[in-house]
């Protein structure tokens, strides 16, 4: 068992989370990865956990090895995340259900599982994926939008209710990625988006590590329940 | 007390110890089986009781190899709490052991 910090990245297979994963990897975290794809190829200390982020027994399971394998959780960046560009009048009920159970259930119960490993140390940090999907008002993200406005209130309350616990629980809102997330948005909605931030860009991979390096920074631990959007939106 | 219920009790001073080690000199459970865990008499805030619970759901999962979730809204709502005392809650996992070995 090494003596360095363990982190856990949801998503990992690909877009922020293969990112992530690899940017801490190269840090010199213990880095546990999952998704409902395998991975094999992240250089450094990492192991992947190959499920769904919303099949409770399987996440248990994989909480459950890591206090055995570690003794520890320091760290959970819970990116695990799909979208679905529709009109409300055209969303079909499955996509709702397949987008809240993702993203609001699969957040909850990771918040869940990780704050029960961290508390035994009286120390942790989590950090959720919010969007400036909620803040803009989207149109056509209505469903992704308010899956991300229930995200936004989980990580406003649980940083209450685990402050006690010595966890800090914040988020991060990024701005449109050149990811597999997007690639389905047509680019002249995709340019108006940016249009509406103050900084006029794509995110890149390493305004989300900024963001998640200082949440993570032991000096950090007096700041939780913050939601920091990217891009000045 | 049969074999399973002495490991029952072991978990639980076991738990308690770990939750005791978190509360200031004040606030922790003596080690008795009439100790009150939870009461209008004194026993565990919601802090203690909360580690209290994931505690022992942790220890439970190592001993016997299955997942329980002891502080569901039923258990909560009871008008007489299992987490009253060591006794009781002793006896509430024992028979929650009881229901998923017949599952």
């Amino acid at each position: 068992m090494l003596d360095r910090p363990v982190i856990m990245v949801t998503g990992a297979s690909s877009g922020i989370g293969r990112d992530l994963a690899e940017h801490y990897a190269r840090a010199k975290y213990q880095v546990v990865g999952c998704s409902r794809r395998a991975v094999t190829d992240v250089a450094g200390e990492y192991r992947h956990f190959q499920l769904d982020v919303t099949d409770e027994g399987a996440v248990k399971a994989m909480f459950s090895a890591v206090r055995k394998d570690y003794g520890r959780l320091d760290a959970l960046l819970n990116n695990a995340g799909i979208a679905s560009m529709n009109h409300v009048l055209t969303t079909p009920l499955s996509t709702v259900l397949d987008v809240l159970r993702t993203n609001v259930l699969g957040t909850f119960l990771f918040c869940r599982e990780a704050a029960k490993l961290m508390r035994t140390r009286k120390h942790g940090r989590i950090v959720n994926f919010a969007s400036v999907a909620v803040p803009l008002k989207l149109e056509g993200e209505a469903i992704y939008a308010a899956s991300k406005a229930a995200v936004i209130s989980l990580t406003e309350v649980l940083s209450r209710e685990l402050a006690d616990f010595g966890v800090t629980v914040n988020a991060i809102g990024p701005t449109p990625i050149r990811t597999a997330l997007i690639a389905g948005v047509a680019e002249e909605k995709l340019n108006n988006l940016v249009a509406r931030q103050a900084i006029r860009r794509f995110g890149e991979y390493r305004d989300v590590t900024n963001v998640t390096d200082f949440f993570l920074r032991p000096e950090s631990d007096f700041v939780t329940g913050q939601i920091l959007y990217l891009g000045g939106v | 007390m049969t074999k399973d219920t002495d490991r029952i009790t072991d978990l639980i001073w076991d738990a308690i110890e770990e939750v005791n080690a978190l509360l200031p000199e004040d606030a922790r459970i003596a080690r008795r089986e009439d100790a009150v865990l939870l009461g209008a008499a004194g026993g565990l805030d919601s802090f203690g009781l909360v580690n209290l619970v994931v505690a022992l759901e942790q220890r439970i999962e190592d001993e016997f190899g299955v997942t329980l979730t002891l502080a569901d809204e039923k258990a909560m709502s009871h008008r007489r709490s299992p987490f009253r005392s060591v006794q009781t809650l002793r006896e509430y996992v024992a028979e929650l052991l009881k229901q998923t070995s017949h599952a």
